[in-house]
């Protein structure tokens, strides 16, 4: 009984999927946000909070900063416009986080027939590892990131505040000029990959990293001297779509919506509470998409290098025999290190029955269960435990696949991180200048080498 | 709009690309040598505290003779020189003592005072100290901010002063007719265990 409630059930799950894998970052994302300036400003950062006695390195702190955020008293101004006051975070949140429907984690997932007879489905199903195939692809991606300019608009206009109309004035302006670089840079990259499809732009790039959209797409076999010049027309491509995707998030160079020293918070000057914290999250949730995107189009998506999809299903066996025991040393390596922080003066320094001695020993024992667990991991690829099974194979791509993407993700809100604690703020001329007189044209540019560089692709190819 | 005037930059600088990673270089190099070597300047401050200087201005303590009164006689003199007139000392009498005056009550409002430390300097009794080196100077309410002179007499039960270990290592510097012992200056015409 193939029926459409299987479709249904099965895109549920996805959704559910896919706003996790967005919600799950976040708090990371916060507590890298506090750590690594702290370590950029020669500080320690956070290691306050702590549940039993583990710290987690200051990542107990997003909890409790979750807990802040909910019990906190949600103040309405009299002043403000209610209708648009309550809707901006709302519009703002659900913007970040829809345009991940259509990037995908996985080329696939192929549902053994022994599963699918539980509910009576005939034969193996195939899921395509994405909430949204849809044949617009990033094009949707461009639009629902235009109107999440909306959320930060109306909260600005709604405030009935100066500072935050001001803030989401800035908010408009800024995202409608990098707006413009960001479609060409994008546009550019479509002439490379001929499609629109997200699915399809990451199954291009499989295989060799020279795949990648950075290097102007050869779908070569071996490595090619042209690569070189593909790199152009990547590189120039992914440096001004990085940078608008910089402005779109409103991230540090371009922060001038909320910059604190004169417009106070800017947009959400006026938002408390969980009110504010949809408009936090919103952020990263931002961020992440973003770097999800810049991922799929010039990194290669869910893509691991040299080790295309089809290989490690071929391969479950071998892939987790090395994995499995490749990660038992370095386990035990953490575990050690773990173990001889309790040597820090900090531990010295504190009184003996401080409930924080516990942490030397648990993350030793942390670190050596999952050496344990690889080990074990390790054997059943050496029994040939995962490869015999169905099901074996496809858990591993779709678990290396979606981990590689979230390496990708996690490597680019690093580097946001890391530069939003780096450089200064433009100045509002700048950054105008910048997104009209020089990324726009470059951009256009662009958009005319790469077809010339599509051509001449096509030329060598044949 | 008067623009500020651009300073001449070179091509490179206009790009800003080469500049960021310049910058970018660097906060990794800060990043990555304070995670591993984690030797940072700052203090774990609860679990970790920093050792006062010996003239480090504290809290307010008032001194007491060896018989466990207090050094002050009421002399108003901190009151009056206090410039955040936070000091109130009410005055009362003792009959069957040299000293004639002593302070029945003698409260500093912590919330006003401005830590100046002149009424250490103004005392001639020696009678006001602030080498408690306690700078956790809190509390829940306005009126537990205000000092009273039992407080300010027992604040240091069990604890050293910062001034008296500064004296015991440098005993040359100590005031003349210093006294390790009692922890107090002696003076010449009185006599000793009053």
């Amino acid at each position: 009984m193939e029926s459409h409630w299987t479709e249904v059930i099965v895109a549920l799950i996805k959704c559910v999927f896919s706003l996790a894998f967005v919600m799950q970052i976040v708090p990371v994302l916060i507590w890298a946000e506090r750590k690594f300036s702290a370590y950029i400003q020669d500080r320690p950062g956070p290691n306050r909070a702590h549940i039993m006695g583990i710290r987690a390195g200051g990542l107990v702190h997003t909890l409790v900063d979750v807990v802040k955020l909910v019990v906190k008293e949600d103040i309405i101004p009299d002043h403000v416009e209610k209708k648009f006051w309550f809707a901006a975070p709302v519009i703002a949140m659900s913007c970040a986080l829809t345009t991940f429907t259509v990037v995908p984690w996985g080329d696939r997932f192929v549902v053994p027939a022994s599963i699918t007879a539980w509910w009576g489905g005939e034969g193996p199903l195939t899921v395509p590892l994405q909430v949204a195939t849809i044949n617009s692809g990033m094009l949707f991606i461009l639009a629902i990131g235009s109107l999440s300019v909306y959320g930060v608009m109306l909260a600005g206009w709604s405030s009935n505040n100066k500072f935050s109309l001001l803030g989401g004035l800035r908010a408009s302006a800024q995202m409608v000029s990098y707006e413009l670089a960001m479609g060409l840079s994008v546009a550019t990259m479509f002439m490379l990959y001929g499609t629109t499809e997200l699915d399809k732009v990451a199954a291009q790039q499989a295989g060799p990293i020279w795949n990648w959209g950075l290097f102007g797409v050869l779908d070569a076999d071996g490595f090619d001297p042209l690569l070189f010049v593909g790199w152009i027309v990547g590189g120039l491509a992914f440096i001004m779509f990085w940078t608008s995707v910089f402005a779109e998030t409103n991230r540090m160079p371009f922060d001038l919506p909320e910059g604190e020293a004169e417009l106070v918070a800017g947009y959400h000057v006026e938002y408390s509470s969980l009110r504010f914290a949809l408009f936090f999250m919103a952020e990263y949730a931002h961020m992440i998409v973003g770097s999800a995107v810049t991922a799929t189009l010039f990194f290669g998506g869910y893509n691991i290098p040299f080790l295309p999809g089809d290989s490690i299903r071929a391969h479950a066996d071998t892939i987790v025999t090395v994995l499995g025991f490749g990660a038992v040393p370095v386990f035990i390596a953490f575990a050690v290190i773990a173990w001889n922080r309790r040597k820090r003066p900090f531990y010295q320094a504190l009184a003996p029955d401080d409930i924080r001695h516990r942490e030397p020993r648990f993350f030793a024992a942390f670190w050596s269960v999952l050496a344990i667990a690889h080990l074990g991991l390790g054997v059943a690829g050496l029994t040939g435990a995962v490869g015999s099974t169905a099901l074996g194979p496809e858990l591993l791509a779709f678990i290396l696949q979606t981990s590689s993407l979230v390496i990708k993700v996690l490597i680019g809100t690093f580097f946001m991180i890391w530069v939003r604690w780096t450089i200064p703020r433009f100045r509002y001329d700048q950054l105008m200048n910048l997104g009209w007189r020089a990324m726009l044209p470059l951009a256009l540019g662009n958009v005319f080498l790469a077809g010339i560089w599509v051509i001449f692709r096509e030329a060598v190819q044949a | 709009m008067n623009l500020p005037v651009e300073q001449k930059r070179t091509f490179l600088e206009r790009i800003y690309l080469v500049e960021i990673v310049k910058g970018l270089a660097i906060t990794l190099r800060h990043a990555l040598h304070n995670l591993f070597k984690q030797d940072f300047e700052t203090f774990e401050y609860p679990d970790v505290r920093k050792e006062m200087p010996e003239r480090y201005k504290g809290a307010h303590r008032l001194t007491t003779r060896p018989d466990g009164r207090v050094k002050c006689v009421a002399c108003m003199c901190c009151a009056q020189v206090c410039p955040a007139k936070c000091i109130t000392i009410e005055a009362g009498e003792l009959d069957d003592d040299p000293i004639e005056k002593y302070p029945v009550e003698f409260q500093i409002d912590m919330l006003r005072c401005i830590y100046c430390g002149f009424c250490v300097e103004a005392c001639p009794k020696d009678a006001i100290r602030m080498d408690t080196g306690i700078y956790e100077i809190n509390a829940f309410t306005r009126q537990d901010m205000i000092h009273d002179k039992a407080y300010m007499t027992d604040l240091m039960a069990g604890k050293k002063p910062l001034a008296e270990s500064f004296y015991r290592a440098h005993q040359d510097a100590a005031p003349p007719g210093y006294d390790l012992e009692e922890d107090r200056v002696l003076p010449v015409d009185e006599p000793r265990g009053l």
